[in-house]
């Protein structure tokens, strides 16, 4: 069993302004296991976590691949605090991630076209009111707008510019977002889905996801 | 910030901006921090940054002494050493971690505290 990176340096009033890692996060941290010696095989050179939080999962993969000095780590979050946490979360477990404190990954885009091997997305996925989107801090980590799908959706139409060849994209998502429905906005992108876990948490039925092309670039 | 993540970065989310690439870096405060030379590594990134821009952040912090004062690198520079040796002190061992980032079309400032640069911009801006 791969550890858990150390996040003993947080507090509970971390927790006021970061999101605490949480079922999703460990299903997330399952499933990386479940798929480590895919992504080993896989030899990954540029790998992306969009809205890491604590900073827990790309640290995850920044401590148990195998060759991970030899990837570039990047990571991209809308709250500063979570920017800082993950900053944090690196130092603790000496690790080295590249942090920016932006919007998914719109500074990046034209420069990353077709270069992330690796791309991880835990979005906010709870289904609120549009309006309550378009926060920089705490709530921006779970308010998901209709379905809970606005902001994962403005990610899937960037999928196919940013991912290498033999790129995959690992998504959290719940049930209440449509599975089906996902499936079949990002075939009709090019990329087939395969569960990779499915748990239920309290009033949380979650979904591990993984995409990848269904023909060569 | 590392120079390779300054290599990826543009301003092009603002409105009207068409390429703004490279963003010019202000520094206030840099550090020198050791990393692991990995020289396959080197090598491999080398291939997927822009070397011009690259080049000038570099110059632009006092290190670029050593570099290969070129647009583009060839093979004989990807295969020295001492070459991978100095691309891999620019590429990740700089750390800027005050100062900022400037679009070089409208001169919009982003800040870098604490070595993560604030890429966010308001709605207006966009």
């Amino acid at each position: 069993m791969l550890s858990t990176p150390d996040y003993s340096h947080f507090t509970t009033k971390d927790y006021d302004k970061i999101y605490e890692p949480c079922e999703d996060t460990f299903l997330f941290l399952d499933a990386l296991e479940k798929d480590i010696q895919f992504l080993n095989e896989l030899k990954p050179e540029i790998v992306v976590e969009i809205g890491p939080g604590s900073g827990l999962v790309i640290n995850f993969l920044a401590k148990h691949l195998k060759e991970s000095k030899k990837i570039l780590f990047m990571a991209t979050d809308i709250n500063k605090d979570a920017c800082l946490a993950t900053q944090k979360t690196s130092i603790k477990n000496n690790n080295d991630i590249n942090i920016l404190n932006c919007d998914l990954l719109s500074p990046l885009f034209d420069r990353l076209q077709n270069k992330i091997d690796v791309l991880l997305f835990n979005p906010p996925y709870v289904v609120t009111e549009s309006d309550e989107l378009g926060s920089k801090s705490l709530p921006a980590a779970w308010t998901g707008g209709k379905d809970g799908r606005e902001v994962m959706d403005r990610v899937f139409p960037m999928l196919n510019n940013l991912l290498s060849e033999k790129g995959v994209f690992y998504l959290v998502a719940l049930k209440q977002n449509k599975i089906e429905d996902i499936e079949l906005a990002l075939s009709n992108l090019g990329f087939k889905m395969e569960i990779l876990m499915n748990r239920k948490a309290g009033i949380e039925n979650l979904f591990i996801l993984k995409f990848d092309r269904k023909i060569n670039i | 910030m590392k120079l390779i993540t300054h290599n990826m970065l543009t301003s092009k989310i603002l409105k009207n901006v068409v390429t703004g690439y490279p963003l010019k870096i202000h520094a206030v405060k840099a550090e020198l921090k050791k990393a692991d030379f990995q020289p396959d590594f080197i090598a491999r990134m080398i291939k997927k940054i822009d070397y011009k821009t690259l080049y000038q952040a570099a110059e632009t912090l006092g290190y670029a002494e050593g570099m290969p004062k070129t647009e583009i690198l060839n093979e004989e520079d990807m295969n020295n050493e001492e070459t991978l040796k100095k691309l891999h002190e620019v590429l990740l061992e700089i750390e800027v971690i005050e100062g900022d980032l400037e679009c070089p079309e409208t001169g919009r400032k982003f800040p870098i505290n604490n070595g993560i640069p604030n890429m966010l911009v308001n709605e207006e801006e966009l």
